[in-house]
Formats: C-alpha cells, sequence, structure tokens
C-alpha cells in the first residue's frame, strides 16, 4: 500500500513536468488542460488516497487496540473550591463604585475611534439612488454596440437592453462605468398598441408601441432578463419577480413589491428615439428613506 | 487501570523515534512543566464512526488552507480594469477586471492552478457538509449538554464562520454569477432600517458596485475570518480535550470514566483518515469541474445568467428569498421592505441564535443535573430528537426552494406553481416532519422493549402440537439487553397543585405552569411501564 502510495506521488510530480510543454502555451488547449488536471490529480489523489488506507490498516493490524478505562475530572471544581478563591479578591471593585463606574464607562467608549474610523471605508462618492443618467433628450444605445436606435430598428415582441448615450463619456479607468451599469440600464420592448393600458398620465411616454424600463429588478437588484413575448411578461431570473410590461411593469408573481420603473420616450429631430427625462422614480430594490 | 505496552519504558531502536522523545522531554521540562505528552498517548479515546465527522471538518480545512495559500501567490485582489490578454482565446480582448484576469491566468497559465483551484472548492464544499453533519450528530446525540455548552456556541461560530468566508471566497474571482450575488447581498442590506442606504455604502465604497469590493472581502477572506476561525478552532479542541470525549451508554461505562483505545492507536487512525480525506478531495478535483468562471464570464451589472443561484451553504437564504411574499409595510412614511429584511436578516439571526441558546433552553426544561458524558441515543428523546427533523425540514426546503427555477424545468412544471408548492410546504413539513420522527421514535423504543421482554427474532418458525405456528425468539445477551435498558426514565415535571389544601396558592404559579408544559412538551409522550 504504502509503496504503491509513493510511486503515485512520484508519478504525479512527473506528469507536473510531463504535460503542457516547455513554455505555456498562447492558446491553451482546454483538452490538453483536462489531461494535465486528470492525470496531476488522479496520480497525487489516488497516491494520498492509497496511503491514508496504508496507514489505517497499520493501526488496524500492527497497533495494540486495547480496551482502556480512564477516570474523568469533574468540569465543575465544586462549591468548596468556589468560595476559598471566589470573592473579596481585594480589587476594590466592590467599593468605589463612582470610580469603578467612571472606568467602565472609559472602557465602553475605548472602541468608539476604532468604530468612527470606519467612517473611510466610503471612499467613493456616496450612491445616488434617486437619479441616473436619463435625462431629457439623452439618446437610447444599444447595448454592446452603442448605436441609436431607431422605431423601425424594433420588430414587434423584440426585447433590446439599453444604455443612455451619456454612458459613453464616463472615464473607462474606474468604477464608473461598472456603477452606471448597475443602475441605469434599460429593456425596451415593442407591444402591439392595443395591447398596452398605460396609467394615466403614461399615455404619452410610448413610441409607437415602443415600451422602455428599467433593467434593474425592484427586489434585490438583478438584471430582469426573460422576456415572453405573449403574455408581455418580464422574468427576474434571480428569485422569479414577474412584471406586467403592457400594465406599466406591475408586478405579477413573486417577492417584488413595486413596479418596474418605466422611462418616458420620445423621437427626436433625427429620428432616433430619446428619452423624455429621467425616471421618475428610483430604480431598483425599496429602502427606508425612499421617496413614495 | 490501563494494559496497553507502556511505550515510555521501551526504549526506541530507531534514529528518529529516540530524537522525537528527545524533543517531547525537551517540550514537557521547560514549557508545560508536566508530562501532558506522555500522559496524553495513554487516554482512552472512544470510537464511533459519528465521531470522526469533526475529524473530517478538521482536515479539509487543512487542505482549504494549503490550496488557498497556493492560490494567494497569483490572484490578484483588485476591480482595475485590463483587457484580457491570456491563454483562453474566447474572453480574449474582453474588458474584466484584474481579479477576473488573475483567476484565469492561474487556471490556464499555471501548472497545477486548475486543480488547485478546485482542490480549494471541493475541500470547502467537504468543510462546510462535515460541519454541518458534525453539528447534527451532536445535537442527535445531545453531547451538547454541560460542561460542553460553551463549546457548541464555539461550533455554531465555527460554522457560521466557514459559511461568511466560502461566500466571501466566492465572490473574489469578480465573474458573472458571484456578482450577481453580490447585488443580491446588496439589496438585502439596502432593505435595513434606517442605517441600510449608509450601511451600503460604506461596504462597497460608494455606489454599487464600486471598485472596492473585491479588494474588502479578500482582506475578509484570506485574513480576518482565517484568523477568528482557527482561534475559534483552536478553543474547540482545547475545550474537547479539558472534557474529554463522550461515549455510549454500554457495559463498563458510566458517566465517571472513559471507555475507549489508547491514543496511540486512535492517532494512527486519524492519520490514515486525514490522508484519505486529501486524497478524496484531490480525486474531486482532478474529476469533478467545479466553479468554471471562465464560462459564466466577467462580471457585469446589467447581465445575469439564466439560472442563477447561490453555492448550496448559501441557497436556503437565497430559497427564503424565493418564497417570501411581496411585503412592504411603511412605518411613519418609511418603508419596511419585509420581503428582503426578512428573509436575509431576520432568518439568519434567528436560526442563529436559535442553535447557539438550544442547549440552555433544553437544560431549563429539562433540568440541569451535573456533567453530561453519556450519549443520548436519538429514539430515547423523541421530542429533540423530533424538533432537530424539524429544523432539518425546514431547512431542506428553504434549500430546495433555492433552486426552484431548476427544479421546475427538470420537472416541467411551471416555476410559479413551483413557488406555491414550496411556499405551503415550508409552513406544513416541518410540524409534520416534527410529529413523524417523535413517532418513529416511540416506535423504535417499543421495538427495543419488545426485543427486551421477548428476545432476538430468529426467523425461525415452529409449529405447535395444536398446528399454530410461532417465531422461535432467542434472548439477548447480557451486555445487549444493558445497553437496551440503560437510559434515563424522564416524566415530565408535575407542579404542585394551584391552590393548596388551605386554600393558599402556589408560589411562582406563573413559570412553573410555563416549565410543566414544556416538560410535558418533552417527556409527556413515552412508554408507560405498564404499557405492553
Amino acid at each position: 500500500m504504502l509503496a504503491v502510495a509513493t510511486l503515485l506521488v512520484l508519478a504525479a510530480v512527473v506528469f507536473y513536468f510531463g504535460f503542457t510543454g516547455d513554455a505555456p502555451e498562447r492558446d491553451v488547449d482546454l483538452g490538453d488542460l483536462r489531461n494535465s488536471n486528470l492525470a496531476l490529480g488522479l496520480a497525487l489523489g489516488v497516491g494520498l488516497l492509497v496511503a491514508g488506507i496504508g496507514v489505517v490498516q497499520w493501526s488496524r493490524l500492527l497497533m495494540i487496540d486495547t480496551r482502556v478505562v480512564e477516570l474523568r475530572t469533574p468540569s465543575d471544581a465544586g462549591r468548596s473550591t468556589r468560595r476559598r478563591f471566589g470573592g473579596g479578591t481585594g480589587d476594590g471593585l466592590g467599593r468605589r463604585r463612582l470610580l469603578r463606574n467612571a472606568l467602565f464607562g472609559a472602557l465602553v467608549l475605548l472602541p468608539l475611534p476604532a468604530v468612527v474610523a470606519l467612517r473611510g471605508l466610503e471612499a467613493g462618492a456616496p450612491a445616488r439612488r434617486e437619479h441616473t443618467a436619463w435625462d431629457e433628450g439623452v439618446r437610447l444605445l444599444t447595448d454592446g454596440g452603442y448605436r441609436p436606435i431607431r422605431v423601425s430598428d424594433i420588430q414587434a415582441g423584440e426585447m433590446v437592453s439599453v444604455m443612455p448615450a451619456s454612458f459613453l463619456d464616463l472615464p473607462e479607468a474606474g468604477p464608473a462605468r461598472p456603477n452606471e451599469r448597475a443602475r441605469s440600464p434599460v429593456v425596451l420592448v415593442r407591444i402591439p398598441p392595443a395591447e398596452l393600458s398605460p396609467a394615466r398620465g403614461r399615455e404619452n411616454w410610448q413610441v409607437d408601441g415602443i415600451v422602455a424600463y428599467s433593467k434593474i429588478c425592484t427586489h434585490v437588484g438583478c438584471p430582469v432578463s426573460l422576456y415572453e413575448r405573449t403574455t408581455h411578461h418580464l422574468l427576474c431570473p434571480c428569485h422569479q419577480a414577474t412584471f406586467d410590461l403592457a400594465d406599466n411593469g406591475a408586478v405579477v408573481f413573486g417577492p417584488a413589491t413595486r413596479p418596474l420603473p418605466q422611462l418616458p420616450l420620445r423621437v427626436d429631430d433625427d429620428g432616433y428615439l430619446v428619452a423624455q427625462s429621467d425616471f421618475t422614480e428610483p430604480v431598483g430594490p425599496s429602502y427606508w428613506e425612499r421617496d413614495a | 487501570m490501563t494494559t496497553a505496552p507502556d511505550t515510555n519504558m521501551t526504549p526506541h531502536s530507531s534514529w528518529a523515534f529516540r530524537q522525537a522523545e528527545r524533543v517531547v522531554d525537551l517540550v514537557e521540562r521547560r514549557v508545560t512543566g508536566s508530562s501532558w505528552f506522555r500522559r496524553g498517548r495513554r487516554t482512552a479515546v472512544p470510537n464511533h464512526w459519528s465521531f470522526w465527522l469533526g475529524y473530517l471538518a478538521l482536515f479539509s480545512l487543512v487542505i482549504v488552507v494549503l490550496s488557498g495559500v497556493f492560490l494567494t501567490v497569483w490572484f490578484e485582489p483588485s476591480m482595475a480594469p485590463v483587457i484580457y490578454d491570456g491563454a483562453y482565446a474566447p474572453l480574449r480582448g474582453v474588458v474584466v477586471s484584474e481579479a477576473y484576469a488573475s483567476t484565469l491566468d492561474l487556471s490556464f497559465e499555471v501548472r497545477g492552478g486548475l486543480l488547485m483551484r478546485q482542490v480549494h472548492y471541493w475541500a470547502t464544499h467537504v468543510f462546510i457538509a462535515a460541519m454541518a453533519v458534525h453539528l447534527l450528530r451532536v445535537l442527535f446525540t445531545g453531547a451538547f449538554r454541560t460542561p460542553r455548552k460553551l463549546n457548541w456556541v464555539v461550533g455554531v461560530g465555527l460554522l457560521v464562520l466557514g459559511i461568511a468566508g466560502a461566500y466571501a471566497g466566492h465572490a473574489l474571482p469578480d465573474d458573472l454569477l458571484s456578482g450577481t450575488g453580490l447585488r443580491v447581498v446588496e439589496g438585502g442590506v439596502l432593505a435595513i432600517p434606517i442605517v441600510g442606504t449608509y450601511l451600503s455604502s460604506f461596504i462597497f465604497g460608494g455606489a454599487y458596485p464600486g471598485d472596492d469590493i473585491v479588494t474588502r472581502l479578500y482582506v475578509l477572506h484570506v485574513f480576518l475570518i482565517p484568523a477568528l476561525l482557527v482561534t475559534l478552532l483552536a478553543l474547540h479542541v482545547v475545550l474537547v480535550r479539558r472534557h474529554g470525549r463522550t461515549q455510549w451508554r454500554g457495559a463498563g461505562k458510566t458517566n465517571r470514566n472513559v471507555v475507549g483505545s489508547p491514543r496511540t492507536v486512535h492517532t494512527g487512525r486519524a492519520a490514515g483518515l486525514m490522508l484519505i480525506v486529501f486524497g478524496a478531495v484531490v480525486t474531486m478535483a482532478a474529476t469533478l469541474q467545479i466553479n468554471p468562471v471562465w464560462l459564466y464570464g466577467p462580471y457585469d451589472p446589467s447581465q445575469v445568467g439564466a439560472g442563477s443561484r447561490p453555492d448550496w451553504y448559501m441557497a436556503f437564504l437565497d430559497g427564503a428569498l424565493r418564497l417570501m411574499p411581496p411585503w412592504e409595510i411603511d412605518v411613519l412614511g418609511h418603508h419596511l421592505t419585509l420581503s428582503l429584511l426578512i428573509p436575509v436578516v431576520v432568518l439568519p439571526g434567528l436560526l442563529v441564535a436559535a442553535m447557539a441558546l438550544y442547549p440552555w433552553v433544553e437544560e431549563k426544561i429539562v433540568g440541569g443535573r451535573g456533567d453530561q458524558h453519556l450519549l443520548d441515543r436519538p429514539r430515547d428523546m423523541p421530542a429533540r430528537t423530533g424538533l432537530g427533523a424539524a429544523f432539518v425540514a425546514f431547512y431542506v426546503v428553504l434549500w430546495i426552494a433555492g433552486g426552484n427555477d431548476v427544479l421546475a424545468t427538470t420537472f416541467h412544471v411551471p416555476v410559479n406553481w413551483m413557488t406555491r408548492l414550496l411556499q405551503v410546504s415550508v409552513v406544513v413539513v416541518p410540524p409534520l416532519a416534527y410529529t413523524i420522527t417523535k413517532r418513529i421514535c416511540l416506535g423504535l423504543q417499543r421495538r427495543d422493549r419488545d426485543k427486551l421482554l421477548h428476545g432476538r427474532e430468529t426467523g425461525i418458525n415452529v409449529v405447535d402440537i395444536g398446528g399454530g405456528f410461532a417465531e422461535l425468539r432467542v434472548p439477548l445477551n447480557r451486555y445487549d439487553a444493558y445497553e437496551l435498558t440503560s437510559r434515563e426514565r424522564r416524566v415530565p415535571f408535575v407542579r404542585d397543585p394551584e391552590v393548596d389544601e388551605n386554600g393558599i396558592p402556589a408560589p411562582r404559579l406563573r413559570s412553573t405552569r410555563l416549565r410543566a408544559r414544556l416538560s410535558n412538551f418533552y417527556f409527556g409522550d413515552r412508554l408507560d411501564d405498564d404499557d405492553r
């Protein structure tokens, strides 16, 4: 057993050098990688397993297993010991009440500076939750290609992920772009106008049945992305909150507590889709001091 | 009392052993001032398969640490964007974070790196699973009772730290799956009343996701949590040594002794198990792919993969998020999002508190009776076993709910039905599990009594003179009979009558009434001695 183990562990060392050539390859061949992983891991793993079985056999066959009986000591030292060592320790804590309380007060406050120093954790700009990068006249760009969108580009039943044109002005380094991608993404769908039932005041937020909603789920903020064209339902793959895009983003199933915010749309002079304004309510999950 | 060969007396012929003895001598004379090591070699260690679960957790933690050190050499805990230019062709030219790029590099370009990464993951799964099963073993056998109550709390702390550490590590590669998990955490933090938005800003260094979180989780994952974990682990082991091992009831075993194998033999077994655990984990890492972050892609907060779900140890919380009804209440013009607050904050808090405090609750009800070193068979404490089963059932329903979309796809049912079914189950199944388990325990007790009274079934049928059939039964031997009878017979606490014969109300009526009720809950259903 132990001899086999030795051989296998040595084999693992050989496999380490044996497989992936001399220099790291430019293009990793996943098949090669898998073989290398398998050979190295199996040699080492089985080697260890066999060694372990060998040691267990050793303890079973060669060691003398007898029945040993040992007496316990009680965990409690007993009342007499406690009485002998407890109380009256001469520390004076019982006598000078005012001094003692002052001491406790100082000790309780001791961690306060450390806690206050944690204020520095918020190194970046505080989060803006009420506003996104959308504004009056900001163009809608397809996500990925960043092309402006005409009404005729969107087929009925189609869903397109969209970012605001102002996203491209953000610096590439630093957190600005990821932060905006966590806040401003929008889904654009085209629904036959007859099937839309816009709430009062939202009648002119759509363009020929094209409506736009925040892609950030109002449950915990996952991107809502599974669209079912026949029912106009948008499902969040994280916790299955389901929203009806034909009915102002209303929740039809799942744990979300409020509808998806809708982005008012219009067409600009060049025929491209633009926002009429920012969202009229905060996007994403609810929080304590959220308006309305 | 020992009959073990006295190894201290026989000088070892081998050079290595002599040197080892010298080291032991040095430590015992100059450090401990006692012969703790030599005495330790002679202590008795009871043996049972269930006593090895804690060792399983310990040994898998050792591999977690070893493989983790290997990974820290190559991993870059930074969210700075870079253009990926490594060996994995499909992602070349994509803007990713340094954390993600270095994870791919250490998987594809460092030899043995992929193996080590998979070892790290698999060992973590084994570690957490072993801790959980070990915890259930301790719960169901009553090994948490005095004097081990404190050590039980330490164990619960280890489990919580293990899960927290694993979660922090899971998020480090900054891939699409773990990033989605972080977004859920952000949503949960936002739901905390009053301080939620501030907390979120502090955690992420401003707006979500920012460019700090991976660095911060890295500090937690490689420094803070391991430091706490190892400290608690040391305390756990020291307390086990201090309290001595528990043992099953049996002939010759009392509450005042420990009966078992000599420690030398035990150490041999433990060393073997350690190598087997190492070997099993490495074999898993060699053959089973885990967390292929290159398939998930880098994190982009505007994207999500279908079927996204957390690792299994976090799945119960995600399941709770999925099952929660959309409740939100207004408090003085502010929003209290119960649909997030309950699953993310209240539920885990209550679960941990319930686990940690259970030993004290049970002692209060059952009554403290000093040190308890003899284990209960789960069937002998039907109420405790039932409560444990209900707890497990509750957890498992939530855990299943964490994959309700995958289950719905597998079984071709609408995901909404799945959610509704699980919403009902989470309320109905735990009480059902309690009742069924308790009944099974009582049934097993009845079978034991039947064995004691009428002997063991032999399978031999005998025809009597009148033509009737009967099975031949053989009485148990004395040792087996002792094991079956050696248990405490507990009866519910009966309080004094509310009013004594002179019309004076009993003192502390309310608290004794509560205690009687709870005691009745624990011991009310039992086999009466005359119920045959």
